[in-house]
């Protein structure tokens, strides 16, 4: 059951400043964490969902980024991460946030062991003897499932294979006991056997160390799974959140139902439904729902004026959709979560 | 370990080359327009002068055993004669090794201990004014002669300042760090150059590296990102550069010890070329080839010692 | 390090769109880079080709009552020489010599080796062993010492000069220039050229050359700025232009020996030394920007 909030994010805007304009990757967006829960994000590549995860990190890079909104970390007092001194940040990365990437193999120095690597994390906020912090090391290792961890430490990253070496970055996420996870496509790229045991590690620290999570995937499937909530993204914005029953269940959003519409699912063979078209410039935001162009009940108006995201629940359930037409094309219960799995 | 394994194969590559050095030497001396004993004797030429100069340099006897004569002498350590200085030349030229060998250390530490920190701290402000400022220096300095950046040299810290002498070996270790510090400060901005804009490519690559991402998200220090993640990456990443470049600015020792009247081997070489020493042309040749063979077989070690990567098989 | 972080959404845009056109201000910057390299490389070559316009005097014309006149003098915009030679005059005429070595011997390795190179990556086998080994052996000599050794043997003087150095420069473009073709070869437009029957010669010149070319086109810039520091060097040991023929590296030496009463005579060819290289240097930077913008 979740607790008290632990992360907000309130109208979260970040605009990359390139040669070739202002990209609007994330164009207000608003979500909260609570504590011992998992948040799922979904949407294509270029929705956003990295660049948030980044900026709550603080680690866009600051020559092209320019921010706006609020990060609160409750814990921290109600101060506003964004923006704040690096000395800041560097006190509650690690400790407090964390995040593992999507590619191990460049996610990691390669001429550096994977032991160094690993004890330069648990040393970074506990002041250890080297053998304290070798051991600490040595038993993350054994943790996140990686076999002869002690005879491990001295490979590099080189010698490991894809999955073992997100099975390190997460030992590595996890070293200063964080209380928030961001967790970027862990499984992309790896094959579909390593991505379900990767997730169900995932699903089973959480539990153990009862920290939140934020997991982020253009696959519905995998952020179904170990998900309390989801928030499906779309060009830089939300456009429907809630629990995943809700979601899932009862989408209201054409996107995320063209969403779930693409994914195999079940018994019986039909056909794999894309989604035609492509997303939007983030450069040149087209007026009106940005989602238009792509959607198959789209109206004049829809072309025309933004909506906001409506809350279609009672407060308390969270569940918010930005189409100002959910209650006519929200469908009843199609699927359950546990289909797409 | 397998990182060293390809050691066995380039040492037997380093023999062939060696070889080959040999091969090519030997043929300069037959680069020769006309008689090389008229050209060594010039207006004292007789014909007995003539005959034996022609016996000394094996010039009698058919071509492959001219080679291998050659070859025998040089197995023995034998470089041949010196016409000019009356002496074998190997004891010509083992006397002017010393400043030469001297510079050229020397150079290579300044070159390093400029350009690192020049390159790095170009590479993490880009576009800063330090960045600009590099950029406009070395473009200048890539554009100098050697011998010309050195006259300037002399001229600003040597005749105006009285600050360095103007030439000359020095006497004892401290003499010869004095006394060679305008000289190798010349090659070292030479070399500079090439080592500043590849120590800034290479920072910057590893700075947009998403395991630079990683060690900041671990929560450690800034400084300490920048120290084991980005600086040692791409310090191997300019190791091979180093290397190369080194063996490229051996030439310029020539030129620099030239200006700065030092008695090494590109004065050696230079003296002997107007001296139509001919033979101790050829050792000098032949010697700083192997030198410069010797340096990238050094690059090659060193590069394997401090990167991981080397002689792995890394793929999907 | 400027702040990212605003307070409202319109001045994030706009903040965000001052910085988004100031990166394309700069992008334009570097367009100027290669233009003032041309610049500056015309106005030497024009220069050094119109010295009979520019200037009365002849290089080799020896004034024993004008010697060692300092720059700026009534006459003499640059002084005079220890034999009362206008320095101008020789700067413009010395010029010619050394310009000609950045494009004649440039241009003549450029085509050797990257044709040797072309061949050797695209043959393959037993030919692109032996070049390469050839090549490296080559590689395995500084280059100067090289190139005074052969000049030593052949006899000093200005064409020697050239052929020492189209002996040994080549092997540079042939290692680039074969790298090259070996990752060419199996691009898709090769190999679609091989399907359709197109012969060697022609995939090799009229496919794989164009695209390859830049990666040599750069580092000619660099090899020109090489050469005529070569040629200045050799003139400046006495091995490469001869007295009393004016060439900047002959000019700096001469002058070395007048350091301390005349420093215009070793310091003003060596500015045009650097005038020069630095030409070639901004064209090679610009083309390589150019280049690099072309490919995003």
């Amino acid at each position: 059951m979740p607790g008290a909030a632990l992360l907000t994010v309130r109208d979260l805007r970040s605009y990359l400043a390139t040669s070739h304009g202002v990209v609007r990757a994330v164009d207000g967006v608003s979500l909260t964490v609570h504590e011992a829960e998992v948040v799922g994000i979904v949407g294509e590549s270029g929705c956003g969902k990295t660049v948030t995860c980044r900026t709550i990190m603080g680690l866009m890079p600051t020559r092209t980024l320019h921010a706006s909104g609020e990060i609160i970390y409750h814990p921290h007092g109600e101060r506003n991460l964004l923006g704040a001194p690096r000395r800041e940040m560097q006190a509650l990365r690690g400790s407090h946030l964390a995040m593992i990437f999507q590619d191990p193999m460049t996610a990691l120095n390669p001429v550096r062991t994977i032991g160094d690597q690993l004890v330069e994390a648990v040393t970074a906020h506990a002041r250890l003897t080297p053998r304290e912090a070798r051991a600490r090391a040595v038993g993350l290792l054994e943790r996140v499932g990686i076999p002869a961890p002690a005879q491990r430490m001295r490979d590099y990253p080189f010698q490991f294979s894809g999955g073992m070496l997100q099975r390190a970055l997460i030992a590595i996420a996890l070293a200063s006991s964080p209380r928030l996870l961001l967790a970027d496509e862990p499984t992309t790229s790896l094959d579909v056997i390593i991505q379900d045991q990767i997730l169900g590690l995932l699903a089973e620290l959480q539990r153990e160390t009862g920290m939140s999570m934020i997991l982020v995937s253009h696959d519905l499937a995998v952020v179904s799974g170990i998900c309390d909530r989801i928030v499906v993204m779309y060009a830089g914005q939300v456009v429907e959140q809630g629990t995943t029953e809700d979601v899932i269940g009862r989408p209201s959003h054409p996107y995320t139902q063209a969403l779930l519409d693409a994914v195999p699912h079940g018994e019986g063979r039909g056909e794999l439904r894309s989604i035609p078209g492509s997303p939007p410039s983030l450069i040149d935001v087209p007026d009106g729902c940005r989602f238009s162009p792509r959607c198959p009940h789209a109206l004049g108006e829809c072309r025309t004026w933004e909506t906001e995201l409506i809350e279609t629940s009672g407060p308390g359930r969270g569940a918010r959709v930005r189409c100002w037409r959910y209650r006519e094309l929200g469908k009843e219960r199609r699927w359950h979560a546990h289909d797409l799995a | 370990m397998s990182r060293f394994g390809w050691l066995p194969r380039r040492l037997l590559h380093l023999v062939i080359v060696v070889f080959g050095i040999t091969l090519v030497t030997f043929f300069l001396l037959r680069l020769i327009p006309g008689d090389p004993a008229l050209a060594i004797l010039g207006s004292s030429y007789t014909h007995t002068r003539a005959v034996a100069i022609d016996r000394t340099l094996g010039l009698d006897r058919p071509i492959w055993s001219q080679y291998g004569l050659f070859m025998d002498r040089l197995l023995h350590g034998n470089l041949g004669f010196s016409f000019f200085y009356d002496e074998p030349a190997t004891r010509v030229i083992l006397a002017h090794v010393a400043p030469t060998l001297f510079l050229v250390v020397y150079s290579a530490v300044l070159a390093a201990l400029v350009s690192f920190p020049l390159g790095f701290a170009a590479g993490l402000r880009r576009s800063g004014a330090l960045d600009q400022a590099t950029r406009v220096f070395f473009t200048l300095s890539f554009a100098m002669p050697g011998f010309w950046l050195g006259i300037i040299l002399i001229l600003i810290f040597s005749v105006h300042l009285s600050a360095f002498p103007i030439s000359g070996f020095g006497n004892g270790f401290g003499g010869h760090l004095y006394s060679l510090f305008l000289p190798a400060l010349t090659i070292a901005l030479g070399f500079s150059t090439v080592l500043v804009r590849s120590l800034r490519a290479a920072t910057i690559a590893a700075l947009q590296a998403e395991f630079v991402d990683t060690a900041v998200m671990k929560g450690i220090s800034w400084r300490m990102v920048l120290w084991r993640h980005v600086f040692r990456n791409a310090v191997l990443a300019v190791i091979a550069v180093y290397g190369v470049n080194l063996a490229y600015l051996i030439g310029g020792t020539v030129v620099v010890e030239n200006v700065f009247s030092l008695p090494g081997l590109g004065t050696l070489l230079v003296n002997s070329v107007s001296d139509r020493d001919y033979p101790v042309v050829q050792g000098v040749t032949l010697l700083f080839a192997v030198l410069i063979v010797v340096i990238n077989l050094l690059t090659d070690i060193g590069q394997a010692v401090l990167d991981p990567r080397v002689g792995q098989e890394i793929g999907t | 390090m400027s702040t990212t972080w605003a307070t409202s959404p319109s001045e994030l845009l706009l903040r965000a769109a001052a910085r988004s056109a100031g990166r394309r201000r700069s992008l334009l910057r570097r367009r100027i880079t290669l233009i003032c390299g041309l610049a500056m490389l015309a106005v030497a070559i024009l220069a050094c080709t119109l010295a009979p316009l520019l200037t009365r005097y002849s290089p080799t014309a020896i004034d024993p009552a004008g010697i060692l006149k300092p720059p700026l003098s009534p006459h003499h915009l640059l002084g005079t020489d220890q034999y009362g030679r206008d320095v101008l005059a020789r700067i413009l005429y010395g010029g010619r010599i050394d310009l000609a070595i950045a494009f004649g011997a440039t241009s003549v390795t450029l085509v050797g080796g990257t044709v040797i190179g072309l061949a050797a990556g695209y043959i393959g086998g037993r030919v692109d062993s032996f070049l390469m080994r050839l090549v490296d052996l080559f590689f395995a000599f500084p280059f100067l010492v090289l190139i005074i050794a052969i000049v030593a043997m052949l006899g000093p003087g200005v064409f020697n000069m050239f052929v020492a150095i189209w002996m040994t420069s080549w092997v540079s473009y042939a290692r680039i220039m074969r790298a090259q073709t070996v990752v060419a070869k199996k691009q898709q437009y090769v190999i679609a050229a091989r399907a359709l029957g197109y012969g060697r010669l022609r995939v090799m010149f009229r496919h794989i050359l164009p695209n390859t070319a830049p990666a040599v086109l750069l580092f000619s810039m660099v090899d020109a700025v090489g050469n005529i520091i070569l040629a200045a060097s050799l003139g400046f040991l006495g091995l490469g232009a001869q007295a009393p023929a004016p060439e900047w590296g002959t000019m700096i030496s001469d002058g070395q020996n007048y350091i301390l009463s005349a420093w215009w005579l070793a310091t003003l060819p060596g500015l045009a030394v650097v005038f020069v290289g630095v030409a070639f240097s901004l064209i090679g930077d610009g083309l390589a920007d150019l280049l690099r913008a072309g490919e995003r």
